[in-house]
């Protein structure tokens, strides 16, 4: 069996990356008569300066794990998993109903809900899994279009049927206390659940046969093909899982977090989730540090505002610039490395 | 005379027309009439989309693109109390990302998709930031009262009464399926886009043309931002473009990457929810809002569920090409 | 008179493989040479460098005394050089007049004229007798109509010199002819003509010079007065080349692979293979000649459940096979050298290792039930890099830091090794250095007497007619004849091979 090992090397793009995009955002905050030192520093002591932000920073890197792990397993694959969005909040509505409606002791409680999230992010995985793989839809298309499709059915069913009965915002009820994931030494549990979940995927596609399955299917589908691997159906199986992850992501905020569904609870954590995978290279295991970076920029977007002035969206437009310099081979071609980026099949009807 | 799916499909439109028109003309006329404006920015994204992958780059930064145009072209105007510069500036943006979309695609030959991704991003994290209440424009672009045009019975009170970005659109439109099938340019670049090398060894240059078609994509999909903020209805909010530059994809996919076929079928989603909205307002249907909403994407999603794996996209889209390879 | 081509000292790497070493050639007009060489001498690199596709890293190439840089195909074509590329430079979705027309398009005020086009296509059907239909579509078209279109392609403008890359190795003996006499009067009118190939009897033919090279050196200038074929395949080898392979005589034992009317479709829907039926008996190897283009790539892969048939059925030891499973077809006994390793028998990405298990990855030992045993996988790979000499420092390498012939001889490795009742070989050697064609010979014939049944699909003639026991031959879809190698008459053959009846 393998051991994780730490490629020191390809650390070095990600890391140059989140710097130059700081560099980059420092210059923007700058124009607008803001110290960026002042602002940098209140985002990274409010992050991980104290025992407290480092709770929040976890809580809120939890669901980008594995939102980033949704993604990861697709691109493993050769697919790009944009839907993590959509999945999320199949899963975390899927849960909150779960939460409310059932009457269970806690020990089933919380892994009957969390299975519902899993089991409804799975479908719109399949979804875009299916139609990728029997009708030859491209699925970042699919998965975009699933995004506001659940988004705006999510938006229904909490105003409709699941509304939570005398009082005029659109939510679900409050589930019960069964359901409620609770903290485990002060840290979120949610954590530990989406960290075992990563070393379980990195295992997974290094030891198992349908883990080699879907790593040959992302890198030569006509090899994996005349090998004897079902193609199609690991396509399927890829985002079937990534969106089940993804739905697991939504549930756990839902049951430690929100406490219920509320259609706006969760800007982005599914975007989020693209830049923590490519950021990590598709790796699950790197995923982990990945989505601690910047859950914790996320975590203290607010504070930054009100310690420095600046507007808590220079967070989404950090997060874009790192985004582009881990992906465009500008750092890359400067450091004279080879680029082993990830690379997807390309061009639609494959 | 062949029987085809074209020709079949044209009749019977023309039959739902009449039908309609002889119930109630007035109706008929209003729905088909505000079903332009929604076609339209899906027509001219879909543009983008063709110019694009006819010449090998598949753009899925249509929407960033639009958005970020969008932006640019409602703040210019508010801030420079002028709506033309507005849209000038929102072309230029166009143009901009198409540049960047080109040195990412061709000179730095990422990963296609990754980097329409990066665009849209981009565009979403720059427009958010930068966004700030209580500016507005001090109006929209006009709409042309062309006496001739109205006269036409039938189709003038449709054709009429709209804004110049529609007119330019629609005659960019034609001019664009003109010069594709009929036009050197037109040849080299579609050579481009399915056998690069082909074209290479025939001396056409394959970098500056996709540098020049995509850039001009851009250009277009800046006109389509500009169109949203200035001419359909003045405003911008974040996430404005609210997933239009993918319908266009798939409105790209459905017409076959033709032209023609792109507008035909941005015209039938235009239509499509243009009779929604009307049959809402006569209450013939009570639908909720949100599955109002959901329209277009299921919508797309059908299309391409049928269409897509039917359909021959460009061979050579989406492959960087490498000289040394051949 | 002055040349028309003048290289002097060109050299060329691709990392650290140096493609041209140092190489000089001459054409003058009227001349006709050929470059000759095996695979990946570096023939195709020198000739790519003449019309502006690769950079030489040093040295000169001059095209009627001026000199030509890089990227500069227009410039190439300005001054009268024209290319026909060994694959075709053709937009397969556009028709014949368009892709002729491509890049110097007639015009009427700015837009393109169809109708001079057309005119001018004519005009040049005329003038060389290569017949074209103008509006046809060009992936509708025949390999050697598609042919004809690519060198009307490159006579349109007037040439003064014509390179053609390897134009035989898609074309029937016959075709083969028709475009040697093509050169022959082309030459005599002046025109320079430089073609590349790896095929002896065409250069005895034609070429009033001979350019060897080997290993991406000049090996030698020489005539075909001068020189015969072996002399040639010496120089191209650099050793005395045994031609013939040393075998032993088969012991074919019962059927282990039959196919019954065999109908399969290629990938435009067409009918590929036209009702095919043979018999492999185990101890035996049948080899099935043809020329590319005939239902060869259908048959293999409908053989090995990678494509779905039509009709008809495939019986491998008796029992019939499933359709469209690969996996059923290797678990049933087949083994596959697939015809494009690339794209279907190795992962570059993956490590030797792994590559050498990459369709029983799933089974004992290599996998228990649902868990990858890595160690047996590494242990394998050890073994076989060993046994079947794949040159490289560490098994656990990817499979992409190996050059062409060793990668071969991966994917060989994995089939062979599985010692299963039948072995479907398709164009094993293609791309191969000769050491290890020699070593893939081997290794299949050793196969056979271990009592495989042996499939072996080849464009190389005389690689059939050296290995197999017996020999049928594929065209248009059919299997025309089958004979015994042993005495088989290479001549009637080749017509077969062509289409003709006798």
């Amino acid at each position: 069996m393998q051991k994780p090992r730490i490629d020191f090397g390809s650390l070095a793009i990600p890391l140059l990356s989140v710097t130059v995009a700081l560099f980059f955002g420092g210059i923007l905050v700058y124009i607008q008569n803001i110290n960026p030192i002042t602002a940098y520093t209140a985002l990274f002591t409010t992050a991980f300066g104290s025992w407290e932000g480092i709770a929040t920073t976890l809580a809120k890197a939890t669901p980008l794990i594995l939102s980033g792990l949704a993604v990861a397993i697709g691109l493993r694959a050769g697919l790009f998993n944009i839907g993590a969005q959509g999945q999320l909040i199949s899963g975390a509505l899927a849960s909150a109903w779960a939460g409310y409606a059932l009457d269970l002791p806690t020990l089933i409680h919380i892994p009957v809900a969390i299975l519902f999230g899993a089991f409804f992010g799975a479908l719109v995985g399949f979804i875009a899994g299916a139609l990728k793989a029997y009708r030859g839809v491209h699925e970042v298309i699919t998965t975009i279009m699933l995004n506001s499709i659940v988004i705006a059915l999510a938006d229904f069913l909490a105003s409709r049927p699941f509304k939570e009965p005398d009082q005029p915002l659109t939510r679900t009820p409050a589930i019960q206390e069964s359901a409620r994931i609770p903290d485990f030494l002060g840290l979120p549990f949610g954590f530990f659940i989406a960290v075992a979940i990563a070393y379980g995927m990195w295992w997974f596609l290094g030891n198992t046969t349908s883990g080699f399955r879907i790593e040959t299917v992302g890198k030569n589908k006509s090899a994996a093909w005349y090998a004897g691997m079902p193609v199609k159906l690991t396509v399927v199986m890829a985002m079937v899982a990534g969106g089940a992850i993804a739905g697991i992501a939504g549930a756990i905020e839902t049951q430690s977090i929100v406490g219920r569904f509320e259609p706006a609870f969760n800007a982005g954590l599914g975007f989020d989730g693209i830049t923590v995978a490519l950021l990590a290279r598709a790796n699950p295991l790197g995923v982990i540090p990945a989505a601690i970076l910047i859950g914790g920029m996320r975590a203290s977007g607010s504070t930054m505002q009100f310690e420095a002035g600046v507007a808590p969206e220079l967070v989404d437009l950090l997060l874009a610039m790192i985004l582009f310099f881990v992906t465009a081979p500008l750092l890359a071609r400067l450091l004279r490395k080879k680029e082993s980026g990830v690379t997807l099949t390309s061009g639609w009807g494959n | 005379m062949k029987v085809t799916t074209t020709k079949i499909v044209t009749l019977l439109s023309i039959a739902v027309f009449v039908y309609f028109y002889m119930q109630n003309d007035l109706v008929t006329t209003s729905v088909v009439y505000s079903a332009i404006p929604l076609a339209l920015p899906l027509a001219l994204a879909a543009m983008v989309g063709v110019l694009c992958e006819r010449t090998g780059i598949v753009n899925i930064g249509i929407e960033g693109t639009m958005l970020v145009s969008a932006f640019t072209a409602f703040f210019v105007a508010a801030i420079f109390e002028d709506t033309v510069t507005g849209l000038v500036a929102g072309v230029l943006t166009g143009i901009v990302v198409g540049l960047l979309l080109a040195v990412m695609s061709v000179t730095w030959k990422m990963d296609q998709i990754i980097a329409g991704v990066i665009i849209n991003i981009l565009a979403a994290g720059l427009t958010s930031f930068l966004y700030r209440q209580g500016y507005s424009i001090p109006t929209t672009l006009p709409q042309f009262d062309i006496t001739w045009l109205a006269g036409i019975p039938i189709l003038g009170p449709i054709l009429n009464f709209h804004g110049p970005i529609t007119y330019f659109g629609i005659f960019f439109i034609f001019a664009l399926w003109f010069a594709l099938y009929k036009t050197p340019w037109g040849l080299r670049s579609r050579s481009v886009g399915e056998h690069p090398s082909s074209a290479d060894t025939a001396g056409v240059s394959v970098t500056k043309l996709r540098y020049l078609n995509v850039t001009i994509g851009g250009a277009v999909g800046g006109l389509a931002g500009s169109y949203l903020a200035l001419e359909w209805v003045g405003i911008f909010e974040r996430g404005f473009t609210a997933g239009k530059g993918f319908t266009a994809l798939a409105i790209m996919i459905f017409g076959r990457w033709n032209p023609l076929g792109a507008f035909a079928a941005a015209i039938f989603f235009g239509l499509a929810q243009a009779m929604t909205n009307q049959l809402m307002i006569d209450e013939v249907i009570n639908i909720p809002q949100q599955f109002i909403n959901m329209l277009p994407y299921v919508l797309t999603i059908v299309v391409l569920a049928f269409a897509a794996g039917k359909v021959r996209p460009p061979a050579a889209e989406g492959q960087p090409y490498e000289k040394e390879k051949v | 008179m002055t040349s028309l081509l003048e290289i002097k000292d060109v050299t060329k790497k691709f990392g650290s493989v140096v493609a041209n070493d140092r190489i000089s050639l001459e054409v003058k007009p009227g001349e006709i040479v050929a470059l000759l060489g095996e695979n990946g001498a570096g023939k195709s690199t020198l000739v790519k460098a003449v019309f502006g596709l690769v950079r030489p890293d040093s040295g000169e190439i001059k095209v009627k005394g001026e000199s030509l840089s890089f990227g500069d195909t227009a410039g190439a074509i300005r001054r009268g050089v024209g290319m026909v590329h060994q694959h075709f430079q053709l937009v397969p979705v556009m028709s014949v007049t368009e892709n002729i027309i491509l890049g110097d398009e007639p015009r009427r005020a700015g837009f393109i004229s169809m109708k001079k086009a057309r005119a001018e296509v004519l005009s040049l059907v005329e003038k060389y007798g290569l017949e074209v239909d103008p509006d046809a579509i060009v992936e509708d078209l025949p390999v050697g109509t598609a042919q004809r279109v690519e060198i009307l392609k490159a006579l349109r403008k007037d040439v003064d010199l014509l390179i053609l890359d390897e134009p035989t190795a898609v074309l029937t003996p016959q075709e083969t002819d028709e475009l040697l006499q093509v050169l022959r009067n082309l030459a005599s009118k002046g025109v320079g003509i430089l073609f590349i190939t790896h095929k002896l009897r065409e250069v005895i033919a034609v070429a009033d010079r001979i350019v060897v090279l080997r290993g991406g050196k000049l090996a030698g200038v020489t005539t075909p007065k001068e020189s015969d074929e072996s002399d040639l395949a010496q120089m191209m080898v650099g050793r005395a080349v045994v031609l013939e392979v040393d075998k032993g005589a088969a012991k074919p034992g019962s059927v282990a692979l039959e196919v019954k009317d065999l109908r399969v479709r290629d990938d435009r829907k067409l009918e590929a293979v036209k009702g095919i039926s043979l018999q492999v008996h185990s101890g035996e190897i049948l080899g099935v000649a043809g020329v590319e283009g005939n239902g060869q790539r259908e048959l293999v892969e409908a053989i090995c459940a990678m494509r779905s048939r039509e009709g008809g059925e495939v019986i491998v030891a008796g029992k019939p096979l499933a359709d469209m499973r690969p996996k059923q077809a290797h678990l049933a006994g087949v083994s596959h050298i697939p015809e494009d390793r690339e794209k279907d028998g190795l992962v570059s990405a993956y490590s030797i290792a792994d590559n050498l298990v990459l369709n029983r990855f799933d089974q004992p030992p290599y996998a228990r039930g649902w868990i990858r045993d890595l160690n047996a996988v590494d242990e394998n790979g050890a073994t076989l890099v060993k046994t079947f000499d794949i040159r490289t420092p560490s098994h656990r390498n990817p499979a992409s830091s190996l050059s062409g012939g060793n990668r071969q001889k991966v994917v060989v490795a994995r089939e062979l090794s599985q010692n299963l009742p039948v072995v479907v070989a398709a164009q094993p050697t293609r791309g191969v250095d000769v050491g290890s064609i020699e070593f893939i010979h081997k290794q299949l014939i050793s196969a056979r007497d271990n009592g495989a049944a042996v499939l072996l699909v080849s464009a190389e003639l005389d690689e059939v007619l050296s290995l197999a026991d017996r020999v049928a031959v594929i065209s248009g879809g059919k299997i025309v004849a089958t004979v015994d190698a042993e005495g088989a008459d290479r001549n009637y053959i080749g017509r077969l091979m062509a289409g003709l009846k006798e």
